[in-house]
């Protein structure tokens, strides 16, 4: 009987795999291929050049430029996110009122769920786009033409947002600016991520704790942070991954795609301008198979660090 | 082999959900980045031809097909729809299978290698390195399409071209690209305003200076460009070294001969616009090219730099009373070496790629692209010119009459660089110095050093194919 079931499962199986075979499976090992060639990406031509893509891109300044900004996004797009979220769900869900009606959330919680939701629901690019109107540097911007109105601006001197490179705690504050974004159109997500870990944690927890003094810092900081401890790795390593990538936000909403003057530079607008500007495809490719590994090294490790025995309830 | 696991109890629903998870995420960033390297295998096609004449010289095969695609952005496409119909008046028996799209690059590249369309018109923001097309093979000399006969008119191909359309798609010494349209660049000012105010276009930085403070008593910014786009004011920082410094400087700029940027006029003719950057002529905010034209078209300043496609591209919101007006780029006075030199040249090129199914086709409707009847329809419904000689000789219109007005007055020699697309890192590091510069945040002096280590660097860099001209 099990063995009928284990046919049956694979026979279901065999097509979604071979799929996943070919259209996944199969072009990350050829992009591995052409990352030993010099191939150019408009002909057949391609040379093999062994590990050379590799070894370049160890002195190639720009790419260490957009590693280190890749860097910065690893670190603060899952602490911001994570912390926001974190603060979002308790409120909505044990950050309320504690009266005889026990533990629940603040007043219209319900709304406030769908609210913060809401930018999940929308393509990264119209994200972008819409944010290009409200970063808009003159008059017509939604913050820039607010500020003016109210005199905290100048209509001389408008905020620049995405165009300014000028470090902020020695980060181009093009790279502060859409960190913003991606923490406002991701903490949406994981704040109901962790609402529903919150949820299914037993209430008499909270109720017991409160009877015995606890106040609302308490009760986070000594049981829903420790309770939650899984969910939140989980999602550390799903924010790693956005880190990593933010190629949208990089791509529509700065000058030249990486700039000004390469100041928001990132992994992926360096390869995309290797690849397609400069007809370097094979290097391009060393690129995409270095950021992958780097990429699967990094979950390895926050999987790693973040294991330890789980807390049944 | 079995997938199911062996205690069902032991995959409880949150375990299975956070290894689907973390297994398909793992990859997720690298994912289109990996793939967008892939391709496959190459395949080979053979042109069968047909029997050449005077109407057929490329021997196009009745009742074959030919794919095109054309670039849908400032000029449209129903201009290449026109010539569709000129085309098929010639060659009924061939099916014209025409697309338009502004993704030109992500589209046709992964098709290059393999089964690309028959003709291609590469341009916009996200077209395909020409240097780079040229280098790989992927596109086809068309030398034989300029020795062709003309579609409608006397003598051949190339004879009904306006100077400058072949030298603009001679790469390395043959012709790959067929730019459909003759762009002409400048300053852009409100005729009407202009009339109303008593105020003269200037033809130097001096005249503008002098002008400048009237303008902004008006409550008008002086002047606005695309900040967003490097390219944008590239086109106007180098126009106005050609102006200053001359042709030879330019030349040596592309040819990258040692100390070119150190010429002696390149300098000052930064400063000029060093000085409009500090001065704050420039209308706050950093806009986007059609954000900064509609600024400029609601009287929010006084002069926009771009070139002959603005018409068009603005078509739909200019206001009543509106005069477009193009002047020539302004030089810095008595010392320049080439004040009277227009920046214009033939643009939007077309190209036939190596593989394509169906050349002989392609370079039909190439053909039919330069005849008088299809390039009169174009600067018709454009209000650009056509690379054709006569394009606009019926238009009326002041953005084109002006444009018309400048070149009749114009030398020969057109102000032209080639620096930027011979190699794509100065390309990029142009822009991004463009951008700096017209931002404040460089001087001029600056913008000389980084470019000539920039192009120093590529002249060492043996890896980087050269190319020269003349």
């Amino acid at each position: 009987m099990r063995h009928g079931v284990a046919r049956f499962v694979t026979g279901f199986l065999a097509l979604p795999v071979a799929l996943y075979l070919f259209y996944v499976v199969w072009p990350f090992a050829q992009a591995a291929g052409y990352s030993l060639t010099n191939w150019g990406g408009y002909s057949d031509k391609q040379e093999f050049v062994g590990l050379d893509n590799y070894v370049r891109l160890f002195s190639d300044e720009l790419i260490r430029k957009a590693f280190w900004h890749n860097v910065f996004f690893l670190v603060t797009v899952p602490l911001f996110t994570i912390a926001l979220a974190l603060f979002l769900a308790f409120l909505l869900n044990v950050g309320g009122r504690e009266d005889r009606a026990g533990i629940r959330g603040v007043f219209g919680s319900g709304l406030y769920k769908v609210i913060f939701f809401f930018p999940q629901v929308l393509s990264l690019v119209v994200i972008a786009v819409m944010w290009q109107q409200i970063y808009r540097s003159d008059s017509q911007g939604l913050i820039n033409g607010l500020l003016m109105k109210i005199g905290l601006v100048e209509a001389d001197d408008p905020i620049a947002f995405t165009a300014d490179p000028e470090p902020f705690l020695g980060v181009p504050a093009v790279l502060w600016w859409l960190l913003f974004i991606a923490v406002w159109s991701g903490a949406g997500f994981y704040m109901v991520l962790f609402s529903a870990a919150m949820q299914s944690i037993p209430k008499d927890i909270y109720e017991a704790a409160i009877l015995d003094g606890a106040g609302r810092f308490d009760t986070f900081f000594r049981i829903t942070l420790p309770l939650l401890r899984d969910t939140i790795s989980v999602a550390w390593v799903y924010l790693g991954f956005i880190a990593l990538d933010m190629y949208a936000l990089v791509f529509v909403m700065t000058p030249s795609q990486g700039g000004p003057n390469h100041a928001s530079e990132i992994f992926a607008s360096v390869l995309n301008f290797t690849a397609f500007q400069k007809g370097q495809f094979g290097y391009a490719c060393a690129m995409g198979v270095a950021l992958a590994v780097f990429t699967i090294l990094l979950a390895a490790l926050q999987l790693r660090i973040t294991r330890r025995e789980r807390i049944e309830y | 082999m079995s997938v199911t696991p062996e205690h069902p109890a032991d995959l409880s629903r949150r375990t299975l959900l956070r290894r689907a998870a973390a297994a398909g995420l793992l990859v997720t960033p690298a994912v289109g980045l990996l793939s967008a390297c892939a391709g496959s295998e190459p395949s080979r096609s053979d042109d069968t031809g047909a029997a050449k004449s005077k109407d057929n010289p490329f021997g196009v095969q009745d009742g074959s097909a030919v794919k095109v695609v054309i670039f849908n952005g400032g000029l449209g496409d129903q201009w290449a729809k026109e010539d569709k119909a000129v085309f098929n008046a010639k060659h009924a028996g061939v099916t014209v299978n025409m697309s338009s799209t502004q993704k030109i690059k992500t589209e046709e590249q992964p098709k290059m290698a393999t089964q690309p369309s028959d003709l291609v018109m590469n341009s916009g923001a996200d077209m395909m390195d020409i240097s780079t097309l040229v280098n790989e093979g992927a596109i086809e000399p068309l030398d034989d399409l300029l020795t062709a006969p003309a579609w409608d008119s006397e003598g051949t191909v190339a004879d009904s071209l306006l100077p400058g359309t072949v030298e603009d798609g001679t790469f390395q010494g043959k012709f790959y690209v067929v730019n459909v349209a003759f762009t002409v660049w400048g300053n852009w000012y409100n005729g009407a305003l202009f009339a109303k105010e008593g105020w003269q276009p200037p033809t130097t930085f001096d005249e503008f200076f002098a002008l400048a403070p009237k303008i902004k008593a008006k409550g008008i910014a002086p002047y606005v460009h695309d900040a967003v786009h490097g390219y944008y004011p590239r086109w106007a920082l180098m126009a106005t070294i050609w102006k200053s410094a001359g042709r030879q400087a330019v030349v040596d700029i592309d040819n990258l001969k040692e100390n070119a940027w150190k010429a002696d006029g390149v300098l000052p003719a930064l400063q000029a616009w060093e000085k409009l950057v500090k001065d704050k002529l420039l209308l706050p905010g950093n806009l986007n090219h059609t954000q900064s034209q509609q600024a400029w078209l609601d009287g929010k300043a006084a002069f926009i730099q771009v070139g002959t496609w603005l018409k068009n591209e603005m078509a739909a919101t200019i206001p009543p009373g509106f005069e477009m007006k193009l002047s020539d780029y302004w030089g810095l006075g008595a010392t320049d070496k080439a004040p009277k030199d227009v920046f214009a040249g033939a643009g939007e090129g077309l190209v036939v790629p190596s593989k394509a199914p169906n050349k002989a086709a392609a370079k039909e409707f190439l053909r039919a692209v330069l005849s008088k009847s299809g390039s009169t329809k174009f600067a018709e419904l454009t209000k650009s010119l056509a690379s054709t000689k006569g394009s606009g000789d019926g238009v009326q219109d002041t953005a084109l009459a002006s444009a018309n007005e400048l070149m009749r007055n114009a030398p020969k020699d057109l102000i032209k660089t080639k620096l930027f697309d011979f190699y794509a890192d100065l390309d990029k590091e142009s822009q991004n110095l463009a951008e700096e510069l017209m931002a404040g945040r460089l001087t001029a002096q600056q913008f000389v050093d980084k470019m000539q280590a920039a192009a120093d660097k590529v002249a060492k860099d043996s890896s980087i194919k050269k190319q020269t001209r003349a």
